[in-house]
């Protein structure tokens, strides 16, 4: 039989898992370059993988403490968005989605490579750099919440720590759009000769947004990294079309789209999956074993991104007057 | 030439033991490859084996007794390497060669054996390998120049960056998998089945998918993406269907066989045959006929080829049939070139594939099969210099590179980039 309790309470846990958090902080930074200035980054994943090897690399290698090694990966962002952005700006949009798929498939692959297996541990990744996180943890060793949301004390600073971030983030995003720099970012989406002609540096602006949607990117590729360990399998081009799910999801030109999608896919996905593994345990599910239960899951993200942009291209929050897709 | 003398090692399934200097991700892995390196039935210490594949690798050294264990993640294929320099001065690999693929059978631990014998390693000179790695790089490039001209005529027409181009890729392999191993159809008659499979499900992703959504009038981008989501869909579902294990086409992994400096089977020499005739064909069919030529039009300019006359529609569905059966030929073509069928191996040449198009010149048949000569070439000659596992490394760079000063691509035109 199907314990249903457990299976709600997995699913409630999602709302708070600080990998929740990190999905919705890297499509924070997606909303930033698609939904507002109509950058097509499918590279996502690897400014992700600069935060997670930027802290966990200066964390290991070079022995920095935690705000040392959250500016090498800030840093190392900043110059992995100015090496994408200055041939790719000028030119149409799927150029600059198939150069950042492309580079951070590069990103990946030198993660991967076993030449470099003393400082990136190559396939197995790395792990042991929480210590310096945990350090700084305020809470009194115990327990922490109720019911499903129960944590130890490293959880929970975890947690807070993470959607404190994001709620900053989310600050900092609604401030900046809101600002004249921001209409002119949504002026770019929507007609880009338009705002030339109005005398701005539409190559700058782009470049701007490219910078600091990065930036978001790589601040959640270290909250990802925070309760589990690195592995460059993580970072393949899956996760940026998952990140992708959930801001269209979500509504690509909000701010709060990318946080409730974020929430809403992984508490659908877990609950689903959830469920028909537990099924297929059942024996509900004849034709199916637990393995394949757990491929259905990417089977249902392709179909739900299919069917997202073809029917509510805006996303759940959005305003239809409002896309990022206006070509 | 070598004098193998009947020197060999013994079989000898070590028993389990903790992880020693000679054991590697034992303790780690549940899947073990190990053996025993000797010669003339004297154990040799320091020898060092490699395993590589499935984004993984790990080297290790022979103990005092000979022997060494590797663990590796998955019960998948691997290549073991056999260091030939770091064996004793006159002893080299006689028989199977220093590098061998190697799978598991029902059991967990899979015995790898090397048959050394007395010989001069034979060094090749550098222009030697050279030209070796060129011809294999023209097979590498020839195949997807297949797969890029479909995707590159599907942009010219529909204006769609296709990502679900490499599950057509896929699925021409699976299909020759199904029906050449599955139901054991000879194989003269299970590739041309595939093939028109693939070009079946070409024509049927344009008429469920794309053509109600172009019909919708859905934009490039959310088409873009429409595509992605496709993709992950159908390589999911191939993974749901045909699990992830590796499988071998019947035929596969023949010997090489030596012209002059050049090593190629039968199956790189037809491969190599097949695609320049299907690439002839292609060509011709796009310069000769009146369908080819409306197809040109209708890439130029789709309202002016329309204008005059030309059924758009058509020429699209034809596109797609083509495109789906060139996708699935370069599929097999790939599976016999890697070697092995896998539910994601489309997948891991598409961005391979793009960054042919994209160097050719995006939307132009011609220059897809420039742009994948060359990444097909870069890719195979680029290993004399990289190591193999970030051999695809260069082929994306110089594709980022070649976008710094072309951005319209090596025979594309600049109005193209917008």
């Amino acid at each position: 039989m199907i314990d249903w309790a457990q299976l709600f309470s997995n699913a409630l846990t999602e709302i708070v898992n600080p990998t929740t958090a990190a999905y919705a902080l890297a499509a924070l930074g997606l909303a930033v370059h698609f939904g507002y200035t109509g950058l097509l980054n499918f590279g996502q994943a690897g400014f992700m993988a600069l935060g997670a090897y930027g802290y966990a690399i200066s964390t290991l290698t070079f022995g920095f403490p935690v705000w040392g090694a959250v500016l090498v990966g800030v840093g190392a962002s900043i110059v992995f968005a100015l090496i994408l952005g200055i041939p790719t700006l000028r030119l149409r949009a799927d150029y600059l989605a198939i150069v950042t798929i492309a580079a951070a498939e590069i990103l990946r692959l030198i993660f991967t490579t076993n030449n470099f297996a003393s400082v990136t541990g190559s396939a197995n990744g790395l792990s042991g750099y929480k210590g310096g996180f945990a350090a700084l943890n305020p809470l009194p060793e115990g327990s922490y919440g109720f019911g499903p949301f129960e944590a130890n004390a490293y959880d929970t600073w975890l947690r807070i720590v993470a959607w404190t971030l994001v709620a900053l983030a989310c600050l900092f995003v609604w401030r900046i759009i809101n600002s004249p720099w921001g209409r002119v970012l949504k002026g770019i989406r929507e007609d880009e000769d338009a705002v030339r002609a109005l005398g701005k540096n539409v190559f700058y602006y782009k470049m701007q947004s490219l910078v600091i949607g990065g930036v978001l990117g790589t601040l959640a590729g270290m909250i990802f990294i925070l309760p589990r360990a690195v592995l460059p399998s993580n970072y393949q081009t899956t996760l940026t079309f998952f990140i992708y799910t959930i801001l269209l999801l979500g509504g690509a030109a909000t701010v709060l789209g990318p946080i409730i999608g974020s929430i809403i896919f992984w508490v659908l996905l877990s609950f689903v999956s959830g469920f028909i593994s537990r099924a297929v345990a059942a024996g509900w599910l004849p034709f199916m074993d637990s393995v394949q239960a757990g491929q259905l899951r990417f089977i249902i993200v392709g179909l739900a991104l299919m069917l997202i942009v073809i029917f509510r291209p805006q996303g759940i929050f959005g305003n239809k007057k409002e896309l990022a897709f206006v070509k | 030439m070598f004098a193998a003398i009947g020197a060999a090692l013994a079989l000898s399934l070590m028993p389990l033991s903790p992880a020693n200097a000679d054991e590697v991700g034992t303790d780690q892995y549940d899947y073990v490859f190990a053996g025993n390196v000797q010669y003339n039935g004297e154990p040799l210490e320091g020898v060092t084996i490699e395993v590589s594949g499935n984004g993984y690798d790990a080297e290790v050294a022979t103990d005092a007794d000979g022997k060494w264990a590797i663990g590796v993640p998955e019960k998948e294929s691997y290549t073991v390497t056999l260091v030939e320099d770091t064996l004793p001065e006159g002893v080299v690999v006689a028989k199977g060669g220093a590098s061998q693929d190697r799978e598991f059978g029902q059991t967990d631990r899979s015995s790898v054996n090397f048959f050394l014998g007395e010989g001069v390693r034979e060094t090749t000179s550098f222009v030697n390998q050279l030209i070796d790695r060129i011809v294999n790089g023209l097979n590498f490039g020839l195949l997807l120049a297949l797969a890029a001209i479909g995707l590159s005529l599907v942009f010219g027409t529909t204006g769609l960056s296709n990502f679900a181009h490499s599950e057509l890729v896929s699925f021409g392999a699976l299909m020759a998998f199904t029906f050449s191993v599955v139901l054991a159809v000879p194989l003269w008659l299970a590739l041309p089945i595939a093939v028109i499979l693939s070009a079946a499900f070409g024509w049927a992703n344009d008429a469920v998918v794309w053509k109600p959504l172009r019909k919708r009038g859905v934009g490039l981008i959310p088409l873009m993406i429409v595509s992605i989501g496709l993709s992950l869909a159908v390589r999911y579902t191939y993974q749901f269907i045909y699990g992830g294990s590796t499988v071998q086409l019947p035929g596969s992994g023949q010997a090489q066989m030596q012209w002059g400096p050049v090593s190629l089977s039968w199956i790189d020499i037809s491969s190599m045959g097949i695609s320049v005739v299907v690439l002839l064909a292609v060509a011709f069919f796009l310069l000769r006929t009146r369908i080819g030529k409306a197809t040109r039009a209708v890439s130029d300019n789709p309202s002016l080829a329309a204008a005059s006359g030309i059924n758009v529609d058509r020429v699209i569905r034809i596109v797609w049939v083509l495109g789906g059966g060139l996708a699935g030929l370069s599929g097999i073509l790939w599976a016999y070139f890697r070697p092995g069928v896998s539910w994601d191996m489309g997948f891991q040449i598409l961005l391979l594939i793009f960054a042919a198009t994209t160097l050719g010149g995006l939307g132009t048949a011609f220059g897809a099969l420039v742009g994948s000569l060359i990444v097909g070439m870069l890719v195979e000659v680029s290993t004399l210099w990289i190591p193999s596992d970030m051999k695809y490394i260069g082929a994306l760079a110089i594709m980022i590179i070649v976008l710094l000063f072309r951005p319209q691509g090596i025979l594309g035109r600049r109005e193209r980039i917008g």
